[in-house]
């Protein structure tokens, strides 16, 4: 598989009156063309942070103190203001997750849609207005051409969405990012703008990485997915690696606290705690307070990544061979026995 | 098994916004139901459902436009604000709102913003009486007590709903009307957070009206389901009911698209459309039919048949959820 | 890959203490605490609020001490030039146009800034002045406070017809021009600070009440309102509880801001004549007095008029730098 995009051992900090937080602490991976990577982890485990350092978009306390992002033979952490604006809405485009913020209520439609083309290539302003045409249709919008000249205002959530995506892609963007696209938007309404970015995907043939805290909508779209906790990637792998043979405590925790149509017991599982402050990251695994099998070095020492196959890693003391064997969860047992059955000797589907 | 008591009955509740307007907004359109006492009613829908409405007009946030709301023998809908009926009313009934950031005034200490009802119902014999009460609060909800003295920007989404939960719980209600307690939160914090509200409803003996936008979640803390959409309701019924065996086309769409962690059962997952001029705006007159025991479907006279027979049908199969997988 | 070196013992299972997961570690800080840390930040603003506190202590200390009588005149003294002690500084050494001023008075006579036309010490004229329009405004400001803000957030809460109708009134009286109302207080009342004072307060509370209300609406649909209520607390009890509080920021700003509005507007009527009465010293007045010299005595004007602009821009510029500081959405 190609790559396009590599990211190496990315360090972020953020300047704040309460002292420097760490915000991301050594991330790697790498986007395939073609594919739809899934990055997942809750609310301040730093996966804006990371998409946005993909486009320059960091907040301006942010500051990377580490790590290079190779796009195309160029590091986008060193690139100048100038390479960044020809990068932004042209070969990598990005999606936010509200329509109602993301488009300015006080320009036509038709004029948003042309803008990035506008600013990337010489074209008349007619011959824009004619592609954006072909684009808002694309993405669904049923009698673009006379829409053209109507405000977002006049649009529902999920029309607005798909505006949205229609100026991300209007430029054919090598590398579409969507920041929680969905998140805002009713279930009905968020299983049409998936299947819609499914189908843009192959009609423009672009690579996606995908950032969502819901482990429901990482099963329909992705095909390689990372988990994030606490400004690192603790576990990769592909999609059915992640679902059925997860290896690291916090995605076991993630997938029991999700209900499935299988799942029978009464009561939800749920992570206790939260997140530690990146201030003052923990000694050791980040993850042990709030992990139930916690073993003593993960209070001294940072597990490494351990191979589970040449496509799927965790980062758990948990796989070193000197680790107790564990009872894992119901739920988990369930998946595992599945992997058993499905996927194991028989090759990973993508 | 004793008749169940009911605790809030609910007749032709009518809510529009600006009447005769040209803005005006028909948010619910004649809804009727009961709530009975101990049980988790969860109400489901989508934005415009008028779900939302409906739990603040219970709680006299808003003034009903037609409708009576029966509750301990007094028609809520009609208590006058500032009277001693009303006063008790506020503090039998709570409210537990959505989005934690604006659910808490930024300016109090979180101990304040938890006694607040403590002060106005003057539930504390001094201050020391009022810190316990708070701190007990706090460990209820599973926080720490040295967390009184902070400000609510220091606590994370799912920190700030339990303060909010702690805030409904200091009077000592009986009845919580949760309003997508849930919704602002990571799913993995969600799960927290329901576990809580029932661990807490075992514990007090409370009853809940819980507002929900998607399906997936109110599962494990209903025991019944009423499904809203455009300001009616379309189908009421127990949880296993609404969720093995659903009857109305757009309950069977809501489920239909919800996300399943699982990629081989989301990779032939195809969620069933809904249209709403076939079922609802056809002008038929509708009501809430029972075609089934204690199911309840939103129906014209000529569909309740049709209804009773999917009914039977579905529950011979053994049911199953609107999508089957493809194995 | 495992270091062959990690000892067996340490990978026994451990349980970790539950309330470590719910611990907050960074120090707390309220936002007042906070907010002013954010404005330490600002050099303009803390430079701007260090000279408005040197001024104001001036003019507190200057009501028992003055270098001279303010109100006292002394026609042998009349329109000398700037001299400070015996120095030769120039601009200071009491020259004007070539020929000393001073001349035959004395040698331990000198005023640090001149004597106006009555022979009066412009420096202690212009302490008293300054202390006079601050009090001024310090006082119409009060009202602003006070009658804005009541009105602001009665407007906003109760909303609907009583909000119409107080929007209503709110225009009509703000297209009563400034300089009317200053005319007719001046009738009714005799001139002096009485009437200074109600003319700045009557017109000046219009703006705080506009900005109140409009941030009163805004609070009042806010989640913690709607929770307050629910818990049964009555409608003023909610407005002084939690309204106010989150006004605070708006108030205090908005405060800052008058004050210069305030001062000037004071200036300007004593300027043209229709505010204080001689012989009382207000800048607005010494700029009256110095504007009749410019061309013989321009230190008569320059001096007071740099005063006043100091003065404005530092509550400018603090108000400005509160603003940024209590603006949670800036970055920092």
């Amino acid at each position: 598989m190609e790559r396009i995009l590599d990211v190496k051992n990315l360090e972020i900090d953020f300047k704040t009156y309460a002292g420097t937080v760490h915000a991301i602490r050594n991330v790697d991976f790498h986007l395939n063309k073609g594919e739809t990577l899934a990055i997942v982890g809750e609310s301040g485990s730093g996966k804006s942070v990371t998409v946005r350092t993909l486009m320059g978009l960091l907040a301006s306390n942010a500051k990377v103190v580490g790590g290079t992002v190779d796009f195309e033979g160029k590091d986008i952490v060193k690139m100048s203001e100038k390479e960044l604006t020809n990068l932004r809405g042209n070969d990598i485009a990005m999606i936010f997750q509200d329509p109602m913020t993301s488009l300015d209520p006080t320009m036509t439609i038709g004029k948003q849609v042309a803008e990035p083309l506008r600013l990337h290539t010489k074209i008349s302003e007619k011959a824009a207005l004619a592609e954006a045409v072909r684009v808002l249709e694309l993405v669904g919008i049923t009698n673009a051409k006379a829409r053209l000249k109507d405000y977002p205002h006049q649009f529902s959530g999920g029309q607005r969405q798909r505006i949205v995506i229609a100026i991300a892609i209007i430029n054919n963007p090598k590398i579409l990012i969507a920041d929680e696209p969905t998140t805002a938007l009713d279930v009905t309404i968020q299983a049409q703008i998936l299947e819609l970015l499914k189908e843009v995907q192959e009609k423009i043939d672009t690579s996606i990485i995908f950032i969502t805290h819901d482990l429901g909508v990482v099963a329909g779209i992705a095909d390689r997915v990372a988990v994030m906790y606490a400004g690192k990637i603790i576990e990769y792998g592909q999609v059915d690696e992640i679902f059925y043979n997860a290896q690291h405590p916090y995605t076991w925790g993630l997938l029991e606290a999700m209900p499935t149509l299988e799942t029978k017991s009464d009561r939800l599982y749920a992570i206790p705690g939260t997140p530690p402050n990146l201030i003052d990251p923990p000694v050791g695994d980040a993850f042990a307070a709030r992990n139930e099998f916690a073993l003593a070095i993960d209070l001294q020492q940072e597990p490494p990544f351990f191979q589970v196959s040449p496509t799927h890693a965790a980062a758990t003391w948990l796989l070193d061979p000197q680790a107790p064997k564990v009872t894992l969860p119901p739920e988990i047992q369930r998946r595992h026995q599945v992997w058993e059955e499905k996927f194991a000797n028989k090759g990973v589907n993508a | 098994m004793s008749e169940p008591e009911v605790l809030l009955s609910i007749r032709n509740l009518v809510q529009t916004f600006n009447p005769g307007k040209r803005n005006e907004v028909k948010a619910i359109q004649d809804i009727s139901f009961d709530i009975y006492k101990g049980e988790t009613l969860g109400l489901v829908g989508e934005s415009g459902s008028g779900k939302t409405t409906t739990g603040r007009s219970l709680i006299r946030l808003y003034q009903p436009t037609s409708g009576e709301i029966m509750y301990a023998g007094n028609d809520i809908a009609k208590l006058k604000h500032g009277s001693k009926a009303m006063l008790d009313f506020r503090r039998k009934v709570q409210m537990i709102f959505q989005d934690p950031y604006a659910s808490l005034d930024p300016r109090m200490k979180v101990q304040d913003i938890i006694a607040e009802g403590i002060d106005v119902h003057h539930l504390a014999k001094d201050d020391q009486d009022r810190e316990r009460q708070v701190q007990a609060l706090l460990e209820e909800v599973g926080l720490n007590a040295s967390h009184a003295t902070r400000y609510p920007h220091e606590f994370s989404g799912g920190q700030r709903q339990r303060i909010g939960i702690a805030r409904a719980l200091a009077v000592q209600p009986e009845f919580i009307i949760a309003d997508e307690p849930i919704s602002a939160l990571d799913v993995s914090i969600q799960a927290q957070v329901v576990n809580l509200l029932k661990d807490i409803q075992d514990r007090q003996g409370l009853t809940y009206l819980f507002i929900a936008h998607d399906l997936s979640m109110v599962k494990y803390i209903s025991d019944r389901i009423a499904v809203m959409h455009y300001g009616r309701l379309v189908e009421l019924a127990s949880a296993d009911e609404v969720y093995n065996h659903p009857l109305h086309p757009y309950t069977q769409s809501l489920l239909s698209a919800i996300p399943v962690p699982d990629p081989s059962l989301e990779r032939h997952r195809k969620p069933i459309a809904y249209s709403a001029a076939e079922v609802e705006d056809d002008g038929k007159q509708r009501d809430l039919v029972e075609v089934y025991p204690g199911h309840f479907v939103f129906a014209s006279e000529d569909e309740v048949a049709g209804y009773q027979n999917a009914a039977k049908a579905s529950h011979a199969q053994g049911g199953a959820p609107a999508t089957a997988p493809v194995e | 890959m495992a270091d062959a070196k990690l000892s067996p013992d340490l990978f026994k299972r451990v349980t970790v203490d539950s309330t470590e997961k719910e611990k907050i570690t960074t120090p707390a800080l309220t936002f007042t605490q906070d907010a002013m840390r954010r404005l330490r930040q600002n050099k303009v603003a803390v430079v701007s609020l260090w000279i408005i506190i040197i001024i104001a202590i001036i003019s507190i200390v200057t009501i028992f001490i003055t270098p001279a009588d303010p109100n006292k005149g002394n026609l042998a003294y009349t329109n000398l030039p700037p001299k400070i002690a015996n120095w030769n500084i120039p601009g200071f050494n009491g020259y004007q146009d070539g020929i000393n001023k001073y001349a035959g008075l004395g040698k331990n006579v000198w005023f640090l800034l001149g004597t106006d036309y009555l022979g009066r010490d412009l420096l202690s004229r212009i302490f008293v002045g300054t202390r006079v329009s601050l009090i001024i405004a310090l006082v119409a400001t009060l009202f602003d406070l006070t009658i804005g803000v009541s009105y602001g957030i009665i407007s906003g809460w109760i909303g609907g017809r009583v909000d119409t109708v107080m929007q209503r009134i709110i225009e009509i009286v703000s297209s009563v021009p400034n300089l009317v109302v200053a005319i007719l207080m001046l009738l009714v009342f005799k001139p002096g600070m009485t009437s200074i004072i109600l003319a700045i307060g009557l017109t000046g509370w219009i703006t705080m009440a506009r900005l109140i209300r409009a941030q009163t609406l805004q609070l009042r649909d806010q989640e913690f309102i709607l929770a307050a209520k629910t818990v049964g607390e009555t409608g003023p009890k909610i407005a002084w509880r939690h309204l106010v509080p989150n006004l605070s920021s708006i108030i205090i700003i908005q405060t800052m801001f008058t004050i210069p509005t305030a001062i000037f507007f004071e200036a300007f009527l004593s300027y043209i004549g229709i505010g204080l009465p001689a012989p009382t010293a207000s800048l607005g007045t010494l700029l009256s007095d110095g504007q009749k010299a410019l061309q013989t005595q321009p230190y008569q004007l320059i001096y007071p008029a740099i005063v006043i602009v100091v003065l404005m821009l530092a509550f400018n510029l603090l108000a400005d730098g509160l603003r940024d500081a209590f603006d949670p959405k800036s970055q920092r």
